[in-house]
C-alpha cells in the first residue's frame, strides 16, 4: 500500500514537472524569442498598426504570460483531482 | 475649483480611507500580523500583490522611460511581468504549502541551518531597504510638487500614514489598504490614458490605440518613427542596445522579480495552495492593466510633446513653436524645473532634436540650429499628461493620489518584509526562541516602527549610491534567493552545504562584477573598468549580470550538494510534503 502511494506521488510530480517545462518553453519562446531575438526580423511584418516584434515585446508577451498562468491553474487543479491530492 | 484645493481634498479622502481600513483591520495575533491570518481571497490578494509590486517608479517614471527608450524599454515591461510566470509555476504554491511566515524561515527550515537563514535575512534586508528609499523619496517629491509643502513635510506625512496602518494592522492592515490603493492607482492611471488615446487616435482603448492612426492618417508608431528620424534620433520601434545585453537584462529582472521576498510573502496570505496559484494569475492581470497601458501613454504623450514643439515641417523656420506661444501647461512645468528651455540660437523658437548624433550635425547646422534647446524630465510624461490632454482638475488631483498610493503601498509591503525578518527570523528564530506569542507581536510592531524611522531617515538623507543600488536589488534577489528557493523545492537531494555555497558564490560574483564597473561599495573613482559597453564582459552590463549570478548559484549548489551527504530523512519528507497540495 505504501509503495502504491509512493508511486502515485512520483507520477503526480512527473506530470507536474512536464507541464511546467511545456509552459516555460512557451514563456521563453514568446518573450526572449519573438520579443527580443527575432524582433528585428518580425518588425518588417505589420499587424494592426504595430510592427510585430515590437508588439510582442510591449504587448503580446504580457498577454501570453497571463494565459500561461491561468492554463497552469486549470491544468494543476485537474491534476490534483486526478491523483486525489486536491484540497477541500 | 482651485487645483491645489481639489488635490488636497482628493488626497485627504484617500488618506482617510486608508486610516479607516487600518482601524477596521487591527491584527490580534502573529498569524494576522505576518500573513493576514491566511484568510485573504485570491482575487483580493492579486490586487494587493499588484499594488505591492507597482512602485512609485512604475506609476510615475515607467511611461517616460518607454517614451525615451522606445523599443529598448521592453526589457522592463517583459522583465517585470514575466517574473510572475516563474513565481506562479516554480515558487508560490509550494511555499504556501510550507505554510510558515517568512522567506528566510523556509530557507532556514529546508536547509536545517541557522546560518543559511541569516544569509537570507541579510539578502532580504539589503534588497528591501534600497527599494524603500526610492518610495520614501517618491512620496516627498509628489507632495512638494503638487501640495505646495516642503519635501520633509511630505515625507513625514507619508511616514505617519504608513506607521498608522502598518504598525496596528501588520500584514492584515497592509493587505486591505493595498487593495484600496490599487483601485485609486489604476483609476488614476487609466482615465488620462483613455482620454489621450481618444484625442490622438479616436480609439478609447490605449492598447489598441497605440496601433491606431493619427489625424494625418499614418499609424502612431510609424509617424513617431518618422519624426524621430527627421530630428536625428533612431526609430522608436528599433532596437538600439545589443540583443545579448537585452536578453540578460530581461532574464535578471524576471528572476529578480520572482525572488523578491516582499512579493513572495504575499502568497503566504491565501487560504489554500490552489488559491496561491490562482492569485498569481490575478496579480498579473491587475499588473498588466497598467503595464499594457504604459506603452501607449509613453508613445502618445511623447508624440504630443514633439508635435507641440515641432508643429510644422522640420527645418522650416516656422516649423518650430515660438516660445511666446507655448501652452499653459508648458509654462507651469517649466516652473517645476521638469521642463527647461534654453534659446541657444536666439531665434525665439524651440528646437528639440538629437544633438549627440554626428550624422545629424550637418543637417542641424543647415537648419540654423545650435543645439537641443529643450530638456525634458521623463516623469513629466505621466504627471503632465492630464493637463496636456486638457482634462479637468479632479483628474490631475487623482494622478497625485495615484502616485502616492503607488509609493505608499510598495513602501508598506517592503517594510513588512523587513520587520518580519527582524522579529520572526532574527529575534524569534535565532536570538530568543522562547519568546511568547504576545512578546513576538510586540517585537514585530517595534521592528515595524523602527523600520519606518530608518526608511524615513534614509529618504531624507539618501546615500549617494541609492539610485545605483536599486538596480542592484534585482541582481541580488536573482543571484541569491531565487535559485536556492527553487532548488529547495525541485531537488530533494539539495542540502545545507550546497545551498550556502550557492548563495554565497552567486551573491559574491554579482556584487564583485557590479563593483568592478560601479566602484567598490559604490565609492566613486574606485571602479576598475569604465562602465561602458566596450568594457563589459561579452557586452553584458552590471544591471544584467544577476541572471549569470543565478546560474552560477544553481551550478555551485548542485555540485556541492552532490559531493556532500544528502539531507536528513525528515527534510526529504518535508520536500515530499510541500510538493502535494493536500495536507497528509
Amino acid at each position: 500500500m505504501a509503495s502504491d502511494t509512493q508511486q502515485a506521488a512520483t507520477a503526480y510530480w512527473k506530470e507536474n514537472v512536464s507541464l511546467l517545462i511545456t509552459l516555460l518553453i512557451i514563456w521563453f519562446i514568446v518573450s526572449f524569442g519573438l520579443g527580443i531575438i527575432l524582433a528585428p526580423v518580425l518588425n518588417s511584418i505589420q499587424i494592426a498598426g504595430y510592427p510585430l516584434g515590437f508588439w510582442f515585446a510591449q504587448q503580446g508577451s504580457i498577454y501570453t504570460f497571463i494565459i500561461l498562468i491561468f492554463t497552469y491553474v486549470f491544468k494543476m487543479n485537474a491534476l490534483d483531482r486526478k491523483y486525489d491530492v486536491h484540497e477541500q | 475649483m482651485d487645483l491645489t484645493l481639489t488635490t488636497y481634498l482628493i488626497v485627504g479622502a484617500t488618506f482617510a480611507l486608508y486610516i479607516g481600513i487600518a482601524i477596521w483591520a487591527k491584527a490580534g495575533s502573529t498569524n494576522e500580523f505576518y500573513v493576514a491570518g491566511k484568510g485573504v481571497n485570491p482575487i483580493a490578494n492579486g490586487m494587493a500583490t499588484a499594488a505591492d509590486w507597482m512602485s512609485a517608479a512604475s506609476f510615475i517614471s515607467m511611461a517616460g522611460l518607454i517614451a525615451f527608450l522606445g523599443y529598448d524599454a521592453s526589457v522592463y515591461l517583459m522583465g517585470w511581468t514575466g517574473g510572475y510566470v516563474l513565481l506562479a509555476l516554480l515558487l508560490a504554491p509550494y511555499l504556501r504549502k510550507f505554510g510558515k511566515f517568512t522567506v528566510p524561515e523556509f530557507i532556514g527550515d529546508r536547509f536545517y541551518s541557522k546560518p543559511a537563514r541569516v544569509i537570507a535575512v541579510i539578502a532580504l534586508i539589503v534588497a528591501s531597504v534600497t527599494y524603500v528609499i526610492g518610495q520614501m523619496k517618491g512620496i516627498g517629491v509628489v507632495f512638494s510638487r503638487f501640495l505646495e509643502t516642503s519635501f520633509e513635510v511630505g515625507l513625514f506625512t507619508g511616514m505617519a500614514i504608513v506607521f498608522f496602518y502598518a504598525v496596528i494592522g501588520g500584514m492584515k492592515g497592509i493587505t486591505y489598504t493595498q487593495i484600496a490603493q490599487y483601485c485609486v492607482m489604476i483609476f488614476a492611471y487609466t482615465v488620462p490614458a483613455v482620454f489621450i488615446s481618444l484625442t490622438i487616435t479616436g480609439n478609447p482603448l490605449p492598447q489598441l490605440g497605440l496601433g491606431g492612426t493619427v489625424a494625418s492618417g499614418g499609424y502612431v508608431l510609424e509617424t513617431l518613427d518618422n519624426i524621430l528620424v527627421d530630428l536625428g534620433f533612431s526609430q522608436y520601434t528599433m532596437m538600439k542596445g545589443t540583443t545579448l545585453n537585452m536578453f540578460f537584462l530581461t532574464m535578471s529582472l524576471m528572476i529578480g522579480t520572482a525572488g523578491l521576498p516582499h512579493v513572495i510573502v504575499r502568497f503566504f496570505t491565501v487560504p489554500r495552495v490552489r488559491d496561491a496559484r490562482l492569485s498569481a494569475g490575478w496579480a498579473l492581470v491587475f499588473i498588466a492593466i497598467l503595464y499594457t497601458t504604459a506603452p501607449a501613454v509613453g508613445a502618445m504623450s511623447f508624440y504630443n510633446l514633439i508635435n507641440t514643439v515641432q508643429p510644422g515641417e522640420v527645418g522650416a523656420e516656422e516649423g518650430n513653436l515660438a516660445y511666446e506661444n507655448v501652452p499653459d501647461w508648458f509654462s507651469r512645468w517649466e516652473e517645476t524645473g521638469l521642463l527647461e528651455f534654453e534659446d541657444k540660437n536666439n531665434d525665439g523658437r524651440i528646437q528639440y532634436y538629437n544633438d549627440n548624433s554626428e550624422a545629424f550635425a550637418d543637417t542641424a547646422a543647415e537648419y540654423g540650429w545650435a543645439g537641443n534647446e529643450l530638456t525634458v524630465d521623463r516623469d513629466i510624461m505621466v504627471l503632465a499628461n492630464p493637463e496636456i490632454a486638457q482634462l479637468p482638475n479632479w483628474v490631475i488631483a487623482l494622478t497625485v493620489a495615484g502616485g502616492l498610493a503607488a509609493a505608499l503601498s510598495t513602501a508598506a509591503g517592503l517594510l513588512m518584509a523587513i520587520s518580519s525578518a527582524v522579529s520572526h527570523d532574527l529575534i524569534k528564530g535565532v536570538i530568543n526562541p522562547g519568546i511568547s506569542e504576545k512578546g513576538e507581536l510586540l517585537a514585530a510592531r517595534i521592528a515595524m516602527a523602527a523600520a519606518i524611522l530608518v526608511a524615513g531617515y534614509l529618504g531624507l538623507n539618501p546615500p549617494g549610491f541609492a539610485a545605483q543600488v536599486v538596480a542592484l536589488a534585482f541582481g541580488l534577489a536573482a543571484s541569491s534567493l531565487f535559485p536556492v528557493l527553487m532548488l529547495g523545492i525541485f531537488s530533494r537531494r539539495m542540502n545545507s552545504a550546497g545551498a550556502m555555497a550557492g548563495m554565497v558564490s552567486g551573491l559574491s560574483f554579482t556584487l564583485i562584477y557590479v563593483f568592478v564597473y560601479k566602484g567598490w561599495f559604490f565609492v566613486p573613482g574606485t571602479n576598475m573598468l569604465p562602465d561602458t559597453p566596450e568594457y563589459w564582459l561579452m557586452g553584458i552590463g552590471p544591471q544584467s549580470i544577476g541572471a549569470v549570478g543565478a546560474i552560477i548559484n544553481a551550478i555551485v549548489a548542485l555540485l556541492v550538494s552532490r559531493a556532500t551527504a544528502p539531507p536528513p530523512v525528515h527534510i526529504q519528507e518535508l520536500v515530499e510534503s510541500i510538493r502535494v497540495p493536500r495536507a497528509s
